[in-house]
């Protein structure tokens, strides 16, 4: 048999599916820019927030800063992947081609979509596991009433999150070009993280706590907060997270382009 | 008789107001490597992503190795190899991940080491996409078409901005593809190209298929010679006619502007001493007057009155 006889035959979906998330997971966590959106800033946000809290004397109902930060910025770190990296990235893939050539090649959509969300997963995380070593080190407490609850509502909250923010997040890269999704994902990032209470509780923000609540943002701080702070799951935010889910799913599907 | 690798019937795209592809039908045999031949815009992009399964027919219908590209694309990709024009990878992937990747998506890939050798990539195997060159991308892009052992392989343009040696060993790589049994399609815009690799060439225009056959048939076997005639002023009124009834009917004369024309015929001394002749009857100087073998350039200008290339 010569070398190029044919020989054709797609690799079993599984065999694909983990080759797509091993080089999207690879590619994500080389790329410098995406790294300090992962991991840098949820730390310096973490860090310089329970110095401030310390010198301000921020009153977090009775809380020590460090043990509400810190879940806070383990939502900030979800967001930051599945929103803000994903659009990005998705919007660089459809620019320079890169999901067309996988459209051609044995690799089906649904498993180029199942390959991004395990990538996504492998991120999320390796950065949870980085927070909290560096939340341990500051001196988070994690409630431990109930460790059953707290790691379940946990679970459910990081899934639920990571959910709504990967269909935003594709949403705004299959409807945008490539440097206006750049542009769109780190600005939404930066004002959710600043005013959509996600490492602050909505507490914080008095009057406008009400609007903000119903940020996914604020839904998944306040999931990760009750689960770690007050040994509980947060129904309503899980509810919140699922319905903008739901939406952004729905715009997704009638929306992205893979071109 | 297997059938065909490529069997397209009519087909027509339109995008707005243009039409891309405008009732084109041909034949891809098996074993073969076939150039679609034709100026940018001409329609072979369209036609390609047709079959590749990207564009559902608009009209007309496609099929590759006797499938429906579109409604069974999941048993037709894994069988071909394609070749996109430009871009296709991650801008800070590398050379060799990018090829193990799309190996892995495959069942029985080549060997990618080789197939980076083979293609002169070794040196860059570990380069980002983003810092080759213009012609280390596509010859990526080929190892990507090939590293899956296909039957069929779609080329767009696969030797466009590649220096002299790079396109010789392309060359010789589909070549021996093809020895091995993988039918080619490509796309150029280049009459080398088409003239040194194909089998057949199907040469389009404007979305329509106006000449096929081999190299030797679409340029008579060399047998057939052109002229180009060149003039100072612009040809009297009838210009054309005249001439080519004074050269009779095995010749051809398509005026290309004002002061030139092309002239197909015998490759012998009488067509040339014929035009000489009848530009001193019409009291026309010649400018230039150059004489060759038909090439596929002259075929494409003599069908179309325009040049391929540019």
């Amino acid at each position: 048999m010569s070398t190029f006889t044919p020989r054709p035959g797609a690799a079993p979906l599984v065999q694909q599916v983990a080759a797509q998330a091993r080089m999207e997971a690879r590619l994500m966590l080389r790329n410098g820019e995406q790294l300090l959106l992962a991991i840098v800033i949820p730390v310096i946000v973490l860090v310089g927030g329970v110095l401030a809290a310390d010198r301000l004397g921020l009153d977090l109902s009775g809380h020590d800063p460090v043990d509400v930060l810190t879940p806070g910025v383990l939502a900030l770190a979800v967001m930051s992947t599945a929103f803000t990296s994903l659009a990005i990235a998705t919007g660089f893939e459809r620019r320079y081609g890169v999901i067309k050539r996988l459209g051609s090649s044995p690799l089906p959509r649904h498993g180029l979509l199942l390959g991004k969300v395990l990538a996504l997963l492998n991120v999320v995380v390796l950065q949870l596991v980085v927070l909290v070593v560096a939340g341990l080190v500051l001196g988070w407490r994690p409630s431990l009433e109930d460790p059953l609850v707290s790691v379940g509502s946990v679970l459910l909250a990081v899934a639920t999150g990571t959910w709504a923010f990967a269909a935003l997040g594709l949403f705004v890269a299959g409807v945008l070009r490539a440097e206006a999704t750049l542009a769109v994902a780190n600005l939404v990032y930066l004002l959710l993280m600043a005013g959509g209470g996600v490492v602050l509780p909505t507490s914080a923000y008095g009057a406008a706590a009400g609007p903000i609540s119903w940020l996914p943002s604020a839904a998944l701080g306040d999931a990760m907060r009750a689960a770690l702070v007050d040994t509980r799951l947060d129904g309503t935010a899980i509810a919140i997270l699922l319905g903008w889910g739901v939406l952004a799913t729905f715009l997704t599907a009638r929306t992205f382009r893979w071109e | 008789m297997p059938e065909p690798a490529v069997l397209i019937s009519g087909l027509e795209m339109q995008y707005g107001a243009k039409r891309a592809v405008d009732g084109l039908s041909m034949q891809v045999d098996r074993g073969s490597i076939t150039a679609v031949l034709g100026p940018n815009g001409a329609g072979k992009t369209t036609t390609l992503e047709t079959c590749e399964g990207y564009r559902r027919p608009q009209a007309g219908t496609v099929r590759v190795l006797g499938l429906d590209p579109h409604r069974q694309r999941s048993a037709l990709l894994p069988r071909i190899g394609v070749m996109l024009q430009a871009g296709g990878a991650w801008s800070g992937v590398r050379a060799m991940e990018m090829l193990d990747h799309i190996a892995a998506l495959h069942a029985h890939p080549l060997d990618t080491a080789m197939l980076n050798d083979r293609l002169g990539l070794a040196d860059c195997g570990r380069t980002p996409y983003r810092r080759l060159s213009g012609g280390q991308q596509q010859r990526l892009g080929l190892a990507m078409a090939l590293v899956g052992r296909p039957e069929l392989v779609f080329v767009d343009e696969p030797t466009a901005g590649m220096d002299p040696q790079a396109r010789r060993t392309t060359w010789e790589l589909l070549e021996e593809i093809r020895a091995d049994g993988v039918t080619v399609v490509l796309t150029t815009h280049h009459m080398d190209e088409a003239e040194r690799l194909a089998d057949q060439i199907h040469i389009i225009d404007r979305g329509r298929l106006i000449a096929s056959g081999s190299p030797t048939d679409l340029t008579s076997g060399g047998r057939s010679a052109t002229i180009r005639l060149v003039v100072t002023r612009p040809f009297p009124d009838g210009a054309p006619e005249s001439l080519r009834s004074e050269l009779g009917h095995e010749a051809e004369v398509t005026q290309l502007d004002d002061r030139s024309m092309l002239i197909t015929g015998p490759a012998d001394g009488g067509t040339l001493g014929t035009v000489s002749r009848w530009c001193e009857m019409h009291d026309v100087l010649p400018e230039s007057l150059t004489l060759g073998r038909a090439t596929l350039e002259d075929v494409f200008l003599s069908l179309t009155g325009r040049e391929l290339a540019g």
